[in-house]
This record gives C-alpha cells, sequence and structure tokens, in this order.
C-alpha cells in the first residue's frame, strides 16, 4: 500500500515537508516515496498530503497505479485543449523545420 | 554645483529639501507616487530601488530562489516555471539551498555595493517554505546587516508568519492580491491547500481572499511596509481591481502596483491555453490612472527578478553562478565599509540633483525663467509618451539595438512623468551586423506601441526607416542628457514645430 511518484514530478518540494512517515526525499531525477514507509496517510489525514498539494497532475500515482489527480483535475485545462495545443505547436515547428531547409 | 534658489515662492519652498530626506520626484511636480506618503515610510523607501524613482536607477535589488514549493493555484502560472507573481513566465530559476543562498548573496553584496535589497520570491511561495526562507533571512540579517530584505507572498500562509518576521530585518513584505471577492477570485484560483487538504474553486478563493487581508493587517499594525501587487486580468478583475485598491489602502498598504497578465499559450497556463488575453499598455495605463486617484500607485515596478545581479540588466550572473561563488573568499566587514562609502557617495549625488529639480521647479513657479517645456502657453498640447534607452544613473546612455527595455515617459504640459517598463528582445544581439534582427525589431515595435519618440545613445540606419513607419522617432541626440531634461526638450521641439496639436495617425505595423 503506497503511493509512487513518477517522472512529471517538477522537484518543487512542496509535497516533502507535509508527509506525516517521511516516506518522502529528494532524488534524482525527481522526488521519491519509500514505499515501504508510505502509509496513504491513513490514520493521519483525510487525504492523502502528497498528491493534496501536488500542483501536477498525473506525477503521483496510488497503489494501483492511477493517477491520484487525473488530467485537467487541478489546472482546468482539459486533455482535449492539451492536445490541440500540442499539435499547434508541433505544427509551429514542422512548418519552421520546412521554411529552414527549403 | 551650485543653483541659485529663488525665494519668491515660500508654498512652494515648504517642500524644502534642507535635510536631504525629500525627493524632488516625491514633492515635486512630476506626480510620483511617493510624494503622499508619511515621513516615517518615505525614508524607509528613499533608497528604495523598488519603490523610489530616483533610486532606481542607483541602487539594485537581487533575488535568491531559495523556495520552490507553492500553496495555492493560479491561473497564469505554470507550475514547471517560477512564479508568475514575481518573475516573467516561462522563467526557471536554479534552486538554492539556504546556505548556498547566503553565500551568493555576500558575494554579489560585496562586488556590487549598490545590491541593497535582498528579495525572496520563490520561484514558489516563500512563506509556504517557511525553513528555507527563514533561515536565509536569518543568517544574513545576522551577518550582512546592511541588506535590506524583503519577501513577496501569495498571501495563504502570511497570518501564521508575521511574528517570524517581524523578528527579522524585514524592510518590507509584497502580497499578491488579485480580488476581493470570492466569486471573482474563483476565476483566478482554481486550488489552495489549507489544512491538510486542497480546497477546490470558490471556497478556497475565499480563505486566500480573507488570509490575505488578515496578514496585511496584521503586518501593518506592526509598522511594516506593505506593497500590493495585482495582475490585471482582462474581463475577470481588470473593473475590480479599483475596489482591491481602496481596500488594501484603507487596511495601510503604502503602494500599489498593477501588472499585466502575460498569458501566451506556450506558457502552458489556463489562461495562455484558454486564449484570455492580457491587456494593452493604453488599457493597463488607463486602470493605473483610475487607481492612482485612489492609491499610490507604483509605475516603475520592473516585474522582474532578472535584475538580481547588476543594475538595469546589466547581466552579471555569470560572474556569481555557484560554482565561483564557492571559490570566492568574502571578507564581509571589509565590504560592508566599501559599501558604506559608495552608498553615501550615491546619496550625496541623489541630494544634488534633488536640489536642481527643486530650484528649477521654483524657478518655473515663480514664471522667472522660461525653462524648457513650463511656457504657459504649452497647457493646450496633448500629452506625449516617449521611450527611453538607459543602462542607468538617470541618463540616456543606451543603444537602440542594445536596450533590452525602454523606460516609458510621460510628457505633458512641462512636466514628465515616468510611467513604466517595457521589455523587449535588443535588436541587435551584439556586433554590428544584425542581418537577422528583423523579427526582434518588430517585437520592440510592437512594444514601444502609443510612444512618439524613442530616445537613445545611437541609432542604426537599419532599425531608423521602421521605427518612423511605425510613428515613432528616432532620436539620438540627447546621449548622455539626463532623461527628465532631454524629454522635456523634446517635447518642447515637438511643440514648436506645432506637432503636438492633434494625436498623429499612427500606422502600426503588423507584428
Ligand atoms: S501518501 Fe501520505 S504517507 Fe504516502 S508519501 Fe504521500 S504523504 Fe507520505
Ligand atoms: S509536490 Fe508533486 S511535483 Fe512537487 S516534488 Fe512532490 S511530487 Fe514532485
Ligand atoms: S502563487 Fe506564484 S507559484 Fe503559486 S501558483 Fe500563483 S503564480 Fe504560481
Amino acid at each position: 500500500m503506497a503511493f509512487e511518484i513518477i517522472e512529471t514530478c517538477v522537484n518543487c518540494y512542496a509535497c516533502e515537508p507535509l508527509c506525516p512517515n517521511q516516506a518522502i526525499y529528494q532524488a534524482s531525477p525527481h522526488f521519491l516515496i519509500d514505499p515501504d514507509k508510505c502509509t496513504e496517510c491513513i490514520g493521519d489525514y483525510m487525504d492523502a498530503q502528497c498528491s493534496s498539494i501536488c500542483p501536477i497532475e498525473g506525477a503521483i500515482l496510488d497503489e494501483l497505479g492511477r493517477e491520484v489527480n487525473p488530467p485537467g483535475s487541478l489546472t482546468g485545462i482539459s486533455p482535449a485543449l492539451l492536445a490541440k495545443y500540442q499539435a499547434a505547436v508541433e505544427a509551429t515547428y514542422q512548418t519552421a523545420l520546412a521554411a529552414k531547409s527549403a | 554645483m551650485e543653483l541659485p534658489v529663488l525665494n519668491s515662492s515660500p508654498a512652494a519652498n515648504s517642500v524644502s529639501n534642507a535635510d536631504g530626506g525629500c525627493d524632488s520626484h516625491s514633492c515635486g511636480s512630476t506626480g510620483d507616487q511617493l510624494g503622499h506618503l508619511p515621513e516615517h515610510i518615505r525614508a524607509k523607501v528613499h533608497n528604495h530601488p523598488c519603490y523610489s524613482e530616483q533610486a532606481h536607477h542607483y541602487f539594485a535589488r537581487m533575488h535568491v530562489a531559495v523556495a520552490p514549493a507553492c500553496n495555492i493555484q493560479c491561473h497564469y502560472c505554470n507550475r514547471k516555471y517560477d512564479c508568475s507573481n514575481e518573475s516573467r513566465p516561462g522563467v526557471v530559476s536554479e534552486v538554492l539551498t539556504p546556505v548556498q543562498a547566503v553565500k551568493k548573496v555576500m558575494a554579489v553584496a560585496a562586488n556590487i555595493p549598490q545590491m541593497t535589497v535582498l528579495g525572496i520570491a520563490g520561484p514558489g511561495d516563500p512563506l509556504a517554505n517557511p525553513e528555507r526562507t527563514f533561515e536565509t533571512f536569518r543568517e544574513l540579517s545576522e551577518k550582512a546587516p546592511d541588506i535590506k530584505l524583503c519577501v513577496s507572498t501569495n498571501g495563504l500562509a502570511l497570518p501564521e508568519s508575521v511574528e517570524e518576521l517581524s523578528k527579522h530585518n524585514i524592510d518590507h513584505v509584497t502580497i499578491t492580491i488579485n480580488c476581493v471577492d470570492p466569486d471573482v477570485g474563483a476565476k483566478i484560483y482554481p486550488w489552495i491547500f489549507w489544512n491538510n487538504k486542497r480546497i477546490m474553486g470558490r471556497e478556497g478563493a475565499e480563505i486566500l481572499i480573507a488570509q490575505q487581508q488578515k496578514g496585511l493587517e496584521m503586518l501593518t499594525a506592526r509598522g511594516i511596509l506593505v506593497k500590493v501587487n495585482s495582475v490585471m486580468i482582462p474581463g475577470v478583475n481588470d473593473e475590480h481591481l479599483a475596489e482591491v485598491s481602496r481596500v488594501v489602502k484603507s487596511k495601510g498598504a503604502f503602494l500599489h502596483n498593477v501588472m499585466p497578465l502575460i498569458a501566451e499559450p506556450e506558457h502552458g497556463t489556463f489562461y495562455g491555453l484558454m486564449g484570455q488575453s492580457g491587456p494593452t499598455h493604453d488599457e493597463l495605463q488607463k486602470l493605473q490612472d483610475a487607481c492612482s486617484g485612489d492609491m499610490n500607485m507604483m509605475r516603475h515596478c520592473r516585474q522582474c527578478r532578472a535584475d538580481a545581479v547588476g543594475l538595469l540588466g546589466e547581466d552579471r550572473g555569470q560572474e556569481f553562478t555557484m560554482d565561483k561563488i564557492e571559490d570566492m573568499e568574502i571578507d564581509y566587514p571589509a565590504a560592508m565599509v566599501k559599501r558604506a562609502e559608495v552608498h553615501a557617495e550615491i546619496a550625496r549625488e541623489l541630494e544634488i540633483k534633488e536640489k536642481a529639480s527643486a530650484a528649477k521647479a521654483e524657478l518655473a513657479k515663480a514664471g522667472l525663467v522660461a525653462i524648457q517645456g513650463l511656457k504657459k502657453d504649452v497647457l493646450k498640447a496633448r500629452p506625449v509618451l516617449m521611450a527611453v534607452a538607459t543602462k542607468g544613473g538617470g541618463v540616456i546612455n543606451e543603444h537602440f539595438g542594445h536596450a533590452s527595455e525602454f523606460l516609458i515617459y510621460e510628457a505633458h504640459d512641462g512636466d514628465v512623468r515616468f510611467i513604466g517598463h517595457r521589455k523587449t528582445t535588443p535588436y541587435c544581439e551584439g556586433g554590428d551586423t544584425c542581418g537577422d534582427g528583423e523579427s526582434a525589431l518588430d517585437v520592440t515595435i510592437r512594444e514601444l506601441s502609443g510612444c512618439e519618440v524613442v530616445l537613445c545613445s545611437k541609432v542604426g540606419y537599419e532599425p531608423w526607416g521602421p521605427l518612423e513607419a511605425a510613428g515613432i522617432q528616432p532620436n539620438g541626440e540627447h546621449a548622455m542628457e539626463a532623461i527628465e531634461d532631454a524629454v522635456l526638450a523634446v517635447y518642447e521641439e515637438m511643440r514648436v514645430a506645432g506637432k503636438l496639436e492633434a494625436k498623429p495617425v499612427l500606422q502600426q505595423k503588423a507584428a
């Protein structure tokens, strides 16, 4: 029974001091949770602390590997909007590439 | 430099500067925001690069990034980058430990005596990282007592930090307050972290607002200076900000600084992706004018912490990378003596300038001397915005092509008023042949929209045409002159040439 921090973590330090079990530690390239220490905050808090302050959607997974904060849940930026934006960026990039090689 | 002081206008004379404690910009006719402040506050901000229009040409502040965590989310912020309340979007700072930060500050202070203020502003919220922030402050108050400390916060954790803040050598606190109405707040803050829970929407905004206001009251009750920053978000809080101004003023904030929202899709922020646009320079200025009737507005906030090292954009960051600092031997007590000398020298220079402007203002009031631009028949003339390229020192001493920012001044009726800064990418990033400078020039021209003149020490042949076509007259004739004198002189030339009657139709180049 443990949460996990994955590579989308931006190393903001916010979660580390909140963990009641000192399960979170700074590591490279990103913060990690010691699965032997994490209790998912049960018995200490109503909500798991790390995933309640983490600003990055998808950076923390629960014991079943599900995103505790799924896309759009924190920023209000829906996956569709994000995809549209990424497509636009990609298109600009490709146009720039084409212009350069022309 | 001795200037004649005429005693023909005793009223004007009451703003005496005999003790050097009164900045002419504060009490003269330039409408500086310090003019209305009580004496003890004015004394505190007198040499403050962030607040004193005069001083910020001479002194510098720096920031260190020790506080990466944040306890709220703002819709204009992408947490992959630094706090957008304090830096430009898309900036990533290298996070230092408090020990490294202290070392860096002392190295910079010893080498750049003009550095008088240290700020901690993130990359997240300093008070959401109280241990790191306060350890840095504690060490510095002890080791470098001649450095003023400041802190910027979103305000959520402010009330519980006031006690600790008042123990340190804290010069002032900046709170970013975008609203006093939770319904407006719900459109700006999607969530806050509060009492071990994430609280979404309006409920979260309500708590945040209450904490900000409480923190503001607690600080002013203890005599700690509080500045309020607001981000102007058109259609969300633009109309509401006059109310914010009124409320924070009534609670004792000494300055209110309205900054424009900066939102681009590539920043990956909610506002950026939703196509929420920032205000135009014109909208921003109108709001600042509307609020200033109500509150002392700060117009020269650089909204940046890139001035961390060095004066006015002069980037000396490379001299102070962490590995270089580790090897530096710093004799701070010796540096402090040197610093005190430099500060005294600058104070003398400022005093001379103050006396000169006061004397000039008095001559003008007495109507004895026709100072450039001060003739009575100027009254019908319209205001003109001018951009100035400067490296600091209050003079025009930067090439057009090397300027990474311009200071904007408004001349009107023989009066000069500082409006703000506008940043740009230097048209010519070094070298004399700037073949690739084209698009950077477009950006600069767009940034200078509304200005009719750009004053610089030199301007090349290439940008001349496009600038003129955009209705911005390049002018390199006032190199090394004092900014305000030059602005007035140009304004007077325009008046004589009959250019001040009607607003010219600008042929803005589509950028
Ligand atoms: S879920 Fe709770 S116990 Fe587990 S790492 Fe996060 S804060 Fe620590
Ligand atoms: S709060 Fe989230 S992003 Fe920040 S360090 Fe923890 S896991 Fe990483
Ligand atoms: S307070 Fe600063 S760091 Fe926190 S979300 Fe707002 S802009 Fe970002």
